[in-house]
């Protein structure tokens, strides 16, 4: 049975935008272009395509494999697509790292994207089922609820989701490619930005955003020649990737069980005990800021109830104990399709130390991790400078 | 490279029709969920690995898989995963899984109600948005381009299209699920007013409403579960061109391209399961894969007697794997299609002990 | 990355930035056969939620299945017209269409014998005096405007009754 080492040699993206001129070809082309430059590839080098987005409702494109097979030089091989909910990059990626990791390619391509301005994101999420509860607030209306619970089951004070959103927008100023650069922002200005959908304010949520991201992964040979030429690779240490309903009677949507066991998964396939002590930063989805706190509990990186003490104090920021969202995470760039694979790039980046202004000193360990759908899907990777 | 053997143990689908207007999908799939599980002689639990493939284009719903996940009942949490793409895929994607030996038995559907919306102007929407979608060119127009092409090529003749719909009719005269079946005379065929010309309506495919299931199981639980497993002896896909005025529409280099790699080529076949949605669609592929006369086409009567749309290439796979397993065939060939004029194709090569 | 340059008798020309294509499908969608006896019973005013063979959990809206038995809930279960508030939001985007005057409250609700909350409006109470495990109850269309849509449901509002304590609706919080 064949495991073969995976490592990731090549990462590439977009500058995250509210509109990107490019057509969707051009943007998921430019973020390809980048990945196999920065892997000293070219396209004829690549083996498979595996490409990730959802829903297609965004830009009116049905399949958009089909067209985009020209675009990505996937013409005479295999070209996969990956449609899951948010956590669609990072499926993505897995789906790619399997086929290396099963020995069935040498380099894949994988690629994830979104053009947001190319429709109505609220529009193309909002179709309107006659007979389904009717919605009457769009994604924050539907978190809200739930942020709620986790307030008042931890007792987290308010001004926790305003150092979240604070946090990583100061971090997007460090990170060229991300979408909003706000060097005004400050406390005051986060907490006096409009209530949405109480408790989420204006500024603790995510843009809309066209971009896309890119991955060159390879086999151990592969890792092994880049390392040689004094390119660190990012080497794959585990991965994991959980499901469950949407709802059900009882279901804890605050600290879900699909992400704590996806995490203890993906920690028992890179051997980490302690995730506090043995990871050296994480970047993971955070849409709104509360999610930060929420998620550091389902990922064990704190007893449940305590995410925001961290957060509190500043365990989290760039320059603390465990950074979280060093390239201003999805709060500062939304490229929806594209966000998981963000997420797991990031991630690679810092092992690889090629995070620029963002770089966490001596980032050896780092996770990447994406949810969708109602907090129901998972998908993440524990990538690290050391070959496995 | 050695591979671990995978097998196709159970299959179940729906009997199709042009509209399931009673059942949501959830209602649809459900019972076949539980067919697949049960002729498999498991319960869930002992699934280690779900894939599914629909599109939210023929629901008219973004992220409509997630409600239909609720048909299975993913609790406690599993490992699951979606593609847009047909179920063949998803097949392809637990493969790969099982080569790395975390997943031993995977469970795979894929359905596709095309009779909510109008399926010709749905597809359309899956071309070149700049410069083809705008036009609202439709799928059957589409293949009708190709059948022209081919034709005036000579690489088959209005005649040939014909017997291949009097064939697949009648072949499904022993299928429960088919939805069109029947001994239909050739020349009342061709007697027939043109459809989108060069096609009759006999050479398009119904529109149907459909789902199937696969189970998936490696090595030894293949055997536990399975008198004569289906085994997966070579499985590949390969896509073309989008821009059909890049590519030769008389020939299909992506199956032959995806045939060697998934070895057909090795030993023949008994049996073909070719996913082919139009009459000049089943002689391309059948040239491209190189098919001996004294091979079976479509036993099943094929897409052309039922295609919903998303699982009909996983259903060729089903019914490949069941003359396997029944002890009818030692080898078999599914192809599965997507994308407008034979596009994207994957081949799986299976074969019994 | 490679430049691309425009030949020179194109330099001087506008680029095209964006071309608007307006696509439009029609689709008639099947509630299903537990989501239409749902509907159907809506339109006598009564909220009818069926229950798993399996977990014995009592489902509204049905949806043909139980999420995590996957087995069809057939058994069906009258529900109260009042619920309590589970979690709820109070929502300052104009997102209905401007239908709904802002402020506004969406809530989880869990109706009496259910098992799982809805999505819902809250009206007739200010929006900042809403809290999790109030009491309301459902406010219908005229006779005249009930139609088998959840739609027909106005509104929910406070029924007066002391608050539930949250023990009793923990589980979906
Ligand atoms: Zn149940």
């Amino acid at each position: 049975m064949a495991s073969e080492r995976v490592a990731i040699v090549g990462i590439g993206q977009t500058e995250h935008r509210a509109t990107n001129d490019g057509s969707i070809a051009g943007v998921v082309r430019q973020a390809a272009s980048r990945a196999l430059e920065d892997a000293r590839m070219d396209w004829a080098d690549i083996d498979a395509v595996v490409i990730g987005k959802a829903p297609d409702f965004f830009e009116g494109v049905m399949m958009p494999e089909l067209y985009l097979a020209d675009a990505l030089g996937a013409v005479g091989k295999p070209m996969f697509r990956v449609h899951t909910a948010g956590s669609v990059g990072g499926s993505t990626a897995l789906v790619a790292q399997d086929l290396v990791a099963a020995g069935l390619h040498e380099r894949v391509l994988t690629v994830a994207f979104e053009k947001q301005s190319e429709s109505e994101a609220m529009w193309a999420l909002s179709v309107a089922m006659p007979f389904q509860p009717p919605m009457h607030a769009g994604a924050g209306g539907y978190f809200a609820p739930h942020i709620r619970s986790y307030i008042r089951r931890s007792g987290a004070p308010d001004h926790i989701g305003i150092l979240v959103a604070l946090k990583d927008r100061l971090n997007a100023l460090k990170n060229p490619c991300a979408h909003l650069h706000e060097a005004d922002i400050t406390f005051d200005s986060v907490r006096d930005s409009i209530m949405l959908w109480d408790p989420i304010r204006f500024s603790e949520t995510c843009p809309s955003s066209d971009g896309a991201c890119a991955m060159v992964l390879t086999n151990e040979r592969g890792g092994d020649a880049a390392a040689a030429e004094g390119r660190a690779p990012a080497w794959v240490k585990g991965t994991a990737f959980r499901s469950e309903p949407t709802m059900f009677a009882g279901r804890d949507q605050v600290n879900p069980r699909g992400g704590q066991e996806c995490a203890a998964d993906v920690y028992k396939q890179a051997g980490i005990d302690d995730p506090r002590a043995d990871i050296d930063c994480v970047e993971m989805y955070v849409p709104f800021s509360w999610f930060e706190p929420m998620w550091l509990e389902n990922l064990h990186f704190c007893p449940e109830g305590e995410g925001w003490k961290m957060v509190e104090d500043g365990v989290t920021q760039l320059d603390g104990d465990l950074p979280v969202d060093m390239s201003g995470g999805v709060l500062s760039s939304n490229p929806i399709g594209a966000s998981g694979m963000l997420r797991f790039a990031e991630a690679a980046m810092q092992v690889r130390g090629q995070a620029g202004d963002h770089q966490v000193p001596d980032a050896r360990t780092a996770l990447g991790h994406a949810y969708g759908g109602g907090s129901q899907f998972f998908a993440m990777w524990i990538v690290g400078a050391q070959k496995p | 490279m050695k591979m671990r053997d995978v097998a196709i143990v159970s299959f179940a689908q729906t009997h199709h029709e042009r509209a399931t207007r009673e059942l949501n999908e959830v209602e649809m799939l459900m019972p076949i969920l539980s067919e697949a599980l049960a002729g498999a002689g498991i319960g869930k639990d002992r699934v280690d690995f779900v894939c599914s493939g629909s599109s939210d284009y023929l629901a008219g719903q973004p992220f409509s898989f997630v409600v239909t996940l609720d048909a299975f009942g993913p609790w406690p949490p599993i490992s699951e995963s979606h593609v847009d793409m047909d179920g063949a895929w998803a097949v392809y994607e637990a493969w790969v899984k099982m080569q790395l030996g975390k997943v031993d038995v995977a469970l795979i559907y894929a359905y596709g109600k095309s009779s909510p919306g109008d399926i010709r102007r749905v597809l359309s929407r899956q071309l070149d948005p700049y410069y083809l979608g705008p036009l609202w060119v439709d799928s059957v127009a589409l293949a009708a381009l190709q059948a022209r092409a081919g034709l005036d090529a000579g690489a088959f003749s209005v005649e040939d299209m014909a017997r291949v719909a009097a064939a697949s009719r009648h072949n499904a005269m022993s299928n429960p699920y088919a939805q069109l079946s029947g001994e239909v005379d050739v020349a009342d065929l061709l007697a027939e007013a043109d459809f989108v010309a060069p096609l009759h309506k006999h050479d398009c495919a119904p529109v149907t409403d459909g789902a199937a299931v696969v189970v998936l199981a490696a090595g030894g639980a293949a055997r536990e579960l399975c008198d004569r497993p289906a085994w997966i002896r070579g499985i590949d896909h390969r896509i073309e061109p989008h821009a059909l005025g890049a590519r030769d529409l008389t020939t299909s280099v992506s199956t032959r391209l995806a045939a060697e790699h998934a070895g057909l080529g090795a030993k023949p076949v008994d049996v073909a399961e070719l996913h082919a949605p139009f009459t000049h669609q089943e002689l391309i592929l059948r040239r491209a894969l190189g098919l001996d006369e004294d091979v079976s086409v479509n036993p099943s009567g094929g897409a052309l007697c039922a295609n919903p749309v998303m699982a009909a290439g996983l259903i060729r796979m089903g019914e490949a794997a069941r003359r396997i397993s029944s002890g009818k065939a030692d080898r078999a060939v599914a192809h599965a299609t997507s994308g407008p004029c034979l596009q994207q194709n994957l081949l799986c090569v299976l074969e019994g002990d | 990355m490679t430049d691309i340059s425009l030949p020179e008798r194109l330099r001087g020309a506008e680029p095209v930035r964006s071309i608007r294509t307006f696509a439009r499908l029609e689709y008639a969608y099947t509630p299903g056969r537990a989501a239409s006896r749902f509907l159907n019973q809506v339109t006598n005013k009564r909220l009818v939620g069926q229950r798993c063979p399996v977990c014995e959990k009592v489902y509204v809206p049905p949806r043909g299945s139980c999420p995590t038995d996957g087995v069809p809930t057939e058994d069906e279960v009258e529900l109260g017209q009042s619920g309590t508030i589970v979690s709820f939001c109070v929502v300052n985007v104009p997102f209905m269409a401007n239908l709904m005057e802002i402020p506004y409250v969406g809530a989880l609700i869990q109706l009496d014998g259910a098992d799982i909350p809805i999505m819902h409006l809250i009206q007739e109470v200010p929006y900042d005096q809403v809290h999790m495990g109030m009491r309301v109850e459902a406010v219908w269309l005229p006779d005249d405007e009930i139609g088998p849509t959840l739609e027909s449901i106005v509104h929910f509002r406070p029924n007066g009754e002391p608050d539930a304590p949250y023990e009793s609706y923990k589980d979906n919080a």
